[in-house]
């Protein structure tokens, strides 16, 4: 059996620190127990003031819902103070420092939130006449201009919900596009360093995969991918600069090899943010490339959604992309909806609507506030404070590539070798600093990865303090293998609010929902 | 710029330290044809009150829903969000947290997921729901590739004529790179039977699924006993959408139904209109069927101290660790949509989503006894929750494009939906919600009547 | 007189009289860290040698089990369905998965004999 492991342990830790004592309340001072919305309210409660119907002829055909629901109800201030209690056990890039790799967490404005729930702007319906929506129209009329320009690429599709939603628009175009010109390629190359979702956008398209080894220096080995490349090869998913943080030297000749060969050049977006206003993706001969507008253009991650994915094309592509896009008219902006004619060549409809309104708005104010030069600023801001934290850490941590690195620096677990510590106790035992952890375990072609992206939101005090505290841990990690006493790391984290979370006792025993639990287990 | 901490006399400094005498020997690695050597040609930085100036000048050019009388519905409904929706999902411990794969560090949003899953599996009638997906239309499209997975060499999908057109073209679109076979009945507005029973004699022993709406597109309501009662018999699986999750507070669950997989758009409930996303993908199913489910799913678990705690789990499904082998190449959820979802459905409880279903109900039968008692209007409907159709004596796109002049908006033309399709071409598809007063249905009936009794209407 | 044989994949089969037991061996288990779940193949599945046969899935990798061997299969463990952890614990007996009736035993000759997988291992680090 191939194990496609990641060499992250999942046993929960142990040792633990006394309390000095148990609260008669289960609380400890800020910190709450908060129960499920199932244990304190009932069916009869409720937060809203709805006038009750009364008697009238119904028309539901008889499939009027009778029984319980199972959705309990509480007043308005319970649910605040639910909720409110919930988020405070939640760490926001707002509480902290989120140094987590691959993803991009810079500092959300609140001119975007605002600007996105003006009425004109939040209250329109998808389906209302074109005519009174001219002005939604326009935004996304001038945030594909933004995103063109900014990539030097002359289509963008802006329908795509997320970063893997915008890498099944490219590999479609891809299709559609080899389709056209009877050309049935049969494989996607994917370097072996690609975030998971490459391989699975690339077989849902029906393509298989072959990954493309990384040379020594964390990059693509140009001369294996030319070996690799051929009249059954569909294109290429890379990501650039890549998931090690790294600038692919080579991007022009790789695109050029790929085009020689037939074949299409998919760049994977997602570190946008290390080159915007400094590169264009649309001068190394890219032929799509989705961006993650939650990552480099700041729309909030909300806790794991909503994204939005825009994907930008190549000429060839253009034709390709899918439904619907605005288009200028006499009359005005108009939204293309459906096939028209034969020689209309979309892929086709990806999503119900016109795509994540809510975030274009934001992404465009983002934009605007920047402009072409915050927007180049803020890129190199971003490789200033991944370079520093690699030059500063690599002393104490090692450091996989030497520099310079682009927006995120790239280490390893060989400073714990002998350690009995693994990378995931010490990304714990960086919670109890006050730290979200970096990525970890990812990318997959180094040991026991730490990927961290500082962005340009931290500033230098931020970032000191941080490699103060790294360099702590990392000195302590030494003396816990030296005096054996690794709880430190191995129990941690000590001061979150709760302790390491057994994963093997979920995945055995799936428990996806409350269950009232019966009289006997109500009477323990 | 307000953005960005560092000063140059910082950058200057971390320059230094990392050994480096500019900036541009960081992007060394560029390829020199590559690096921009002239600003790109946009507007440079503005402040925060010039860019608020500049998205009130496109919010004028828009006519926000509460300014008509507005009867839009089809997959996205107005509703009234309590004022306390928006102010939770706008604390910045949800707002700005990522995915939680530190579980110890969110556990807040891990505990919101888990309330979500199970209020969704309540409302839908099932087992298990997941943490969400993007919309109810790529919902509809995962839920046939996951019939397809549970079937087993079964490739046939077939979607009923009242599936929401948008949501059959996304199945197309998905699929057409697969080995699937879908088949779209014809679209029939005014005989929801004929259109379950053309379902239940397409069904065969290649079919993994049948897809059925209800509410449908034109606002009947079907009952799906017999429906899933033909699939099961042939070994088939039932698929069963909701684009408008309200009715559920009255009418009976896809799951009660014998729905196998529910897969709904769950905009209606915390989430507003916002010009057609971000919306809230709902999915569940059977609990046999798991390990099948597309998506992220947050499960209840116990810490080192033996404390009740939630993580994300059975992700060995996924794409990061299955690669190419991952049930479908989706990696986010709609976390912050669904945690509006299920602040709202707090607020509501039981109680008040089924006062709330009740009043939707309510007002849609005014309105079709309004719109009954209009000369040459021709209601198509006699099963409904908050959404009819209507057959009207000329095209249905010029009396909303008409009415739309006196703030109305008068629904939602079929041909806007299905342009190459003459037959529907003087159907319109009006929804109704508490949102919406006697006095617009009352503003709507009059421009109706006014509009029909226009000389020459009837032929255009 | 029983005999055992180990594949590259980490599996082992267990053969007697036609008849051979497979399952997982104690490397592989240790590398996938808790078994959380198990999916079996059907009973009188005809499986040709390097077909996928069931499924292993710990907490953080999944992996899939190949038929070292051609033939039906004849019975399943359900007992390692129901508690996956014996995969764990007790992976050379009670964590078997399933068994095969073979074709073919000169098919089993292709296969590490003890001592050969034991070098195996050794070469892995």
């Amino acid at each position: 059996m191939p194990m496609n492991r990641t060499g992250r342990p999942s046993h929960s830790g142990e040792g633990t620190l006394p309390a000095p004592f148990e609260s008669f309340s289960g609380h400890r001072g800020l910190r709450h127990e908060e129960p499920l919305i199932f244990e304190i309210g009932d069916a009869r409660h409720s937060g809203v003031d709805i006038e009750d119907a009364g008697d009238f002829q119904t028309a539901l055909g008889g499939l009027e819902r009778n029984g319980s629901i199972g959705l309990p109800g509480l007043s308005e201030p319970q649910t605040v103070r639910h909720f409110t209690r919930l988020s405070q056990k939640n760490y926001g890039i707002d509480s902290g420092f989120f140094p987590l790799g691959s993803c991009t967490m810079k500092h959300n404005p609140r001119l975007n939130e605002k600007v996105a729930r003006l009425p004109g702007l939040a209250d329109i319906h998808p389906l209302q006449p074109q005519s009174t929506v001219q002005g939604a129209l326009a935004v996304m009329r001038d945030l594909s201009h933004w995103l063109m320009t900014l990539t030097g690429m002359p289509a963008v599709a802006l329908n795509p919900k997320a970063g893997a939603h915008g890498e099944l628009c490219g590999i479609m175009a891809i299709r559609a596009a080899l389709e056209a010109r009877g050309d049935a390629r049969k494989i996607i190359l994917v370097p072996e360093s690609a975030h998971g979702t490459n391989p699975a956008t690339a077989v849902f398209c029906g393509y298989q995969v072959k990954a493309i080894p990384a040379g020594p220096d964390g990059r693509v080995d140009l001369e294996a991918l030319k070996k690799a490349l051929g009249p059954d090869v569909a294109g290429i998913m890379l990501t650039n600069p890549n998931t090690c943080g790294l600038f692919e030297r080579d991007i022009i000749k790789i695109a050029e090899a790929v085009h020689e060969a037939g074949g299409f050049f998919y760049c994977d977006g997602a570190n946008f943010n290390a080159i915007v206003g400094r590169v264009r993706p649309g001068d190394l001969g890219i032929d799509a490339m989705h961006i993650n507008l939650h990552k480099t253009f700041s729309t909030p991650h909300g806790g794991g959604g909503p994204g939005s994915g825009p994907v930008v094309f190549s000429e060839a592509l253009a034709p390709y992309a899918p439904l619907p896009y605005v288009v200028e008219t006499d009359d005005g902006l108009a939204l293309h909806e459906h096939h028209q004619g034969a020689d209309d060549q979309s892929f086709g409809r990806l999503v119900a609507f016109h795509g994540q309104m809510g975030m274009y708005v934001r992404a465009l104010a983002y934009m605007l506030s920047h402009g072409h030069d915050g927007l180049r600023q803020l890129a190199e801001d971003a490789v200033l404070n991944a370079n520093y934290l690699l030059a500063e850490l690599s002393t104490h941590i090692t450091a996989s590539f030497t520099g310079p690195c682009m927006h995120e620096a790239l280490f390893d677990d060989r400073f714990l070798k002998d350690t009995g510590i693994s990378t995931l106790d010490f990304a714990k035992a960086m919670i109890d600093e006050g730290y979200h952890p970096m990525t970890m375990y990812f990318p997959l072609v180094v040991h026991g990865a730490m990927l961290i992206e500082p962005t340009e939101s931290e500033s230098k005090a931020t970032l000191d303090e941080f490699i103060a505290s790294m360099r702590g841990l990392a000195a302590a990690a030494k003396e816990a293998a030296e005096t054996g006493k690794t709880e430190r790391f191995t129990a941690a984290p000590h001061f979150a609010p709760l302790r390491r979370l057994d994963e093997t006792l979920a995945a055995r025993q799936p428990l996806l929902k409350w269950t009232a639990p019966t009289p006997s287990q109500a009477a323990e | 710029m307000r953005y960005l901490p560092h000063n140059d006399r910082d950058r200057q400094a971390m320059l230094k330290a990392i050994g480096v005498a500019s900036i541009d020997d960081l992007f060394a690695d560029v390829p020199k044809a590559a690096r921009l050597s002239s600003p790109l040609d946009l507007p440079s930085h503005k402040s925060e009150l010039e860019v608020d100036r500049l998205f009130r000048d496109y919010a004028r050019r828009n006519i926000p829903a509460a300014e008509h009388a507005f009867f839009v519905g089809c997959g996205a409904y107005r509703h009234h969000i309590p004022a306390s929706v928006d102010y939770i999902i706008q604390r910045g411990e949800f707002l700005t947290a990522y995915t939680p794969y530190q579980p110890e560090i969110a556990q807040g949003t891990l505990q919101y997921l888990f309330e979500f899953q199970t209020q969704i599996a309540n409302l839908l009638g099932c087992d298990v729901a997941n943490a969400s997906l993007y919309d109810g239309s790529t919902a509809c499209g995962e839920a046939i590739l996951m019939a397809r997975r549970i079937t087993r060499g079964r490739k046939k999908a077939i979607l009923a004529g009242g599936l929401h057109a948008h949501y059959g073209d996304v199945v197309e679109t998905i699929t057409q790179y697969g080995d699937e076979q879908v088949i779209r009945l014809q679209p029939l507005a005014d005989d929801p039977a004929r259109d379950l029973q053309n379902l239940i004699d397409s069904i065969d022993e290649e079919t993994a699924c049948v897809v059925v709406q209800t509410p449908d597109l034109f606002g009947h309501l079907h009952d799906l006993g017999p429906l899933a009662e033909a699939a099961h018999a042939k070994g088939a699986l039932l698929v069963a959408v909701v684009t408008e999750v309200v009715s559920l507070g009255a009418v009976k669950s896809p799951g009660e139904m014998g729905a196998d997989i529910v897969v709904a758009e769950g905009q209606s409930i915390g989430n507003g209109l916002n010009f057609g996303g971000p919306y809230l993908g709902l999915f569940a199913t059977r609990e046999k069927y798991v390990r099948q489910m597309p998506g992220r799913l947050a499960g209840q678990t116990r810490d080192a101290d033996g404390k009740r705690g939630f993580v994300l789990t059975l992700s060995t499904r996924e794409q990061h660790i299955r690669r190419e082998k991952a049930t479908s190449n989706i990696c986010t959820n709609s976390g912050l949509c669904a945690l509006a979802f299920t602040v709202h459905m707090t607020l509501l409880g039981e109680k008040g989503l089924r006062q709330l279903a009740m009043i939707n109900h309510k007002k849609a039968t005014q309105l079709r006894a309004a719109l009954a008692g209009i000369d040459g209007v021709e209601v198509l409907n006699q099963s409904y929750f908050n959404e009819l159709c209507v057959r009207l004596p000329g095209r249905a796109d010029a009396l909303v494009e008409a009415l739309a002049g006196q703030k109305i908006l008068a629904g939602v033309p079929a041909s806007r939906l299905y342009p190459q399709r003459p037959e529907l071409a003087n159907i319109l598809i009006l929804a109704i919600t508490e949102t919406v007063s006697e006095a617009d249905i009352a503003l709507l009936a009059g421009a109706l009547r006014d509009y029909l009794a226009t000389p020459g209407i009837k032929e255009r | 007189m029983s005999m055992i044989r180990f594949s590259k994949d980490h599996e082992w089969i267990r053969v007697e009289d036609g008849k051979g037991v497979i399952g997982i061996t104690d490397y592989a288990q240790a590398q996938l860290g808790d078994v959380v779940f198990v999916e079996l193949p059907e009973m009188g599945a005809t499986l040709m040698k390097g077909d996928e046969a069931a499924v292993v899935e710990s907490v953080k990798a999944a992996s899939e089990l190949y038929a070292p061997v051609s033939g039906e299969v004849s019975a399943l463990n359900q007992a390692l369905v129901d508690d996956p952890a014996l995969a764990n614990s007790q992976p050379m007996d009670d964590g078997w998965f399933f068994e095969i009736t073979l074709n073919d035993l000169t098919e089993l000759d292709e296969l590490l004999d003890d001592e050969a997988y034991e070098a195996y291992l050794a070469e892995l680090g």
